[in-house]
């Protein structure tokens, strides 16, 4: 019987611009906010894991060096937008296999003014050399397709209105729409600002069908969580034991070999076998779920996660959209927090703030933009390459 | 010695086969029939290491693109990238000679093979490819 394990203490910082903030600035104040949150210290931990994709490296390290050494086993993870996810998993796995009863996880990422992520710098050449696993005389992208983020999630968008039945850009665009009008209740998010569909199918278009507001927005940002074992919470006190949040499932996936996968990255086959895994450790299913936060990196994939978690009937996204489902007021809301299009997307910080956010909500804290009644919730995020972290979380049955 | 300095052309990329007709050429695993376009190491469906080269069809339809406005500096806009399903092999590539819209380029359209000089260098010119509408 694996042991249960809870999150006790949880905190993200404020997403946005954080001109006067290192990456360890960042990690500190969420590391040590939500050790307060759970009514402990770096002295309780067992085990830091921690994620940073575009410091220096060994940032757990760094960050003991300002919030405390005290000797315990450090991961620094990367698992691209997954790397927060992986973070806390690590922490959660080293407690299920009883290495300890307290663990730390914490995704940091300063990404303001980052730019398109994914592009690779283009260098020129004198002669046609070839080179690398394709023989390539001249970079490919741009001559070969794209390998960049915003046009590998339109054609992961577009496919799926392919398999399915066309969608409009119009029907991606309200995804936004929605995303946008969320966020206004989120201090915490990176923009907080309603956008009308005009606004959005008429703003700058990256990488069709989506606009510049449909796609995910660099920020910078922080958060943490303090993960403990079910013997271990029961000598806390009844406080921290009413506010803990139990982990139901904790899941990670990469992506099986698929046909196009090597072509065209495939979220949909590991999002679909991590939801499986994660409804089976719960034991609960989608009709269970009282709020989602899901990957929206972009618009485009919002849409096809609906169908990966489960949330509707195979292919049937677009209805289950049409339907109002996944507002905040519908049966299924999904996103609350405003989604990565207006929260913000400092990526090792993802999986774990969305994670809070539903956290929030379970343990009804989540003022203005709570979902009354929360008492399942579920968090995904996917990295391309890929991983795909998925975790079920259920408030306390006291 | 003008034909041989004219002649002399080199593949974007080693897939691209500048025979007649030009194709395009795949990895196969000679085990569970996987297509690769890299040099493997081995088959990443069923782990076997033994591949053998075919040819893909020149022809295909539309399994979803994007058109692509914002990219890093070198890299000109707009273009359109493609998955194109070349009779069941998938394969990444620009849509050329094609006005880059959504009233112009749909999913599920035929396209065929086709190619482009890159330019010359040191007297070999660059051949690239893409795919254009059938009925161009
Ligand atoms: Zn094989």
């Amino acid at each position: 019987m694996v042991e249960d394990v809870w999150i006790l203490g949880i905190n993200m910082t404020k997403f946005g611009k954080h001109f006067d903030k290192d990456v360890v600035d960042l990690g500190a104040e969420a590391a040590m906010a939500a050790m307060a949150d759970g009514g402990v210290t770096m002295a309780d931990m067992g085990i830091l894991a921690a994620g940073n994709l575009r410091g220096g490296g060994g940032f757990g390290q760094q960050l003991q060096k300002q919030i405390g050494q005290t000797g315990i086993p450090v991961f620094n993870v990367t698992n691209a937008c997954a790397t927060g996810a992986t973070a806390l998993r690590t922490a959660i796995m080293a407690i299920r296999a009883g290495e300890c009863d307290m663990g730390l996880a914490v995704g940091v990422e300063k990404l303001a003014g980052a730019g398109l992520l994914g592009a690779v710098a283009q260098s020129d050449v004198d002669e046609w050399q070839p080179e690398g696993r394709f023989g390539a005389v001249a970079p490919t992208d741009g001559r070969i397709g794209t390998a960049n983020m915003p046009g590998t999630f339109a054609q992961v968008g577009m496919e799926y209105g392919h398999k399915y039945g066309d969608v409009s850009f119009e029907t991606f665009a309200r995804i936004s729409v929605k995303n946008h009008k969320h966020s206004t209740l989120n201090p915490l998010a990176a923009y907080s600002k309603e956008m009308s569909l005009e606004q959005i199918m008429g703003d700058i278009m990256i990488a069709y069908p989506n606009t510049r507001p449909m796609c995910s927005a660099n920020c910078d940002g922080g958060a943490a969580a303090v993960v403990v074992s079910d013997a271990k919470l029961k000598t806390l006190s009844l406080e921290q034991q009413r506010r803990a949040i139990k982990v139901s499932a904790s899941v990670l996936t990469s992506d099986p070999y698929t046909e196009r996968c090597q072509v065209l990255p495939d979220v949909n086959t590991l999002t679909k076998s991590a939801a499986a895994q994660a409804y089976e450790q719960a034991g609960v299913g989608p009709d269970d779920l009282d709020l989602v936060e899901l990957h929206d990196c972009f618009a485009t994939a919002e849409l096809v996660h609906y169908d990966n978690l489960g949330l509707c009937e195979e292919g049937g996204a677009v209805d289950f959209f049409e339907s109002g489902a996944p507002w905040r007021d519908g049966s299924k809301p999904v996103n609350v927090s405003g989604g990565l299009q207006s929260k913000g997307h400092p990526i090792s910080a993802t999986g774990i703030a969305n994670i809070w956010e539903v956290c929030h909500h379970l343990r009804g804290e989540a003022g203005d933009r709570q979902i009354e009644g929360a008492r399942v919730a579920l968090a995904h995020v996917i990295g391309l390459g890929s991983a795909c972290g998925i975790h079920i979380l259920e408030s306390s049955a006291a | 010695m003008t034909d041989t300095a004219t002649s002399a052309q080199i593949p974007l990329v080693d897939y691209l086969v500048l025979d007649d007709p030009v194709h395009l050429v795949a990895n196969e695993c000679t085990n569970c029939g996987a297509r690769y376009f890299d040099r493997r190491n081995a088959c990443a469906g069923c782990f076997a290491t033994d591949f053998q080269k075919v040819g893909v069809a020149t022809t295909g339809e539309v399994a979803s693109f994007t058109i692509v406005s914002m990219a890093p500096p070198g890299v000109e806009v707009p273009f359109v990238s493609s998955i194109i399903d070349c009779d069941g092999t998938s394969v990444r590539a620009n849509l050329l000679n094609v006005t880059p819209d959504d009233d112009h380029i749909k999913l599920g359209m035929k396209v065929r093979l086709c190619t482009y000089s890159m330019g010359t260098k040191g007297g070999v010119e660059a051949i690239g490819f893409g795919f254009e509408p059938v009925g161009n």
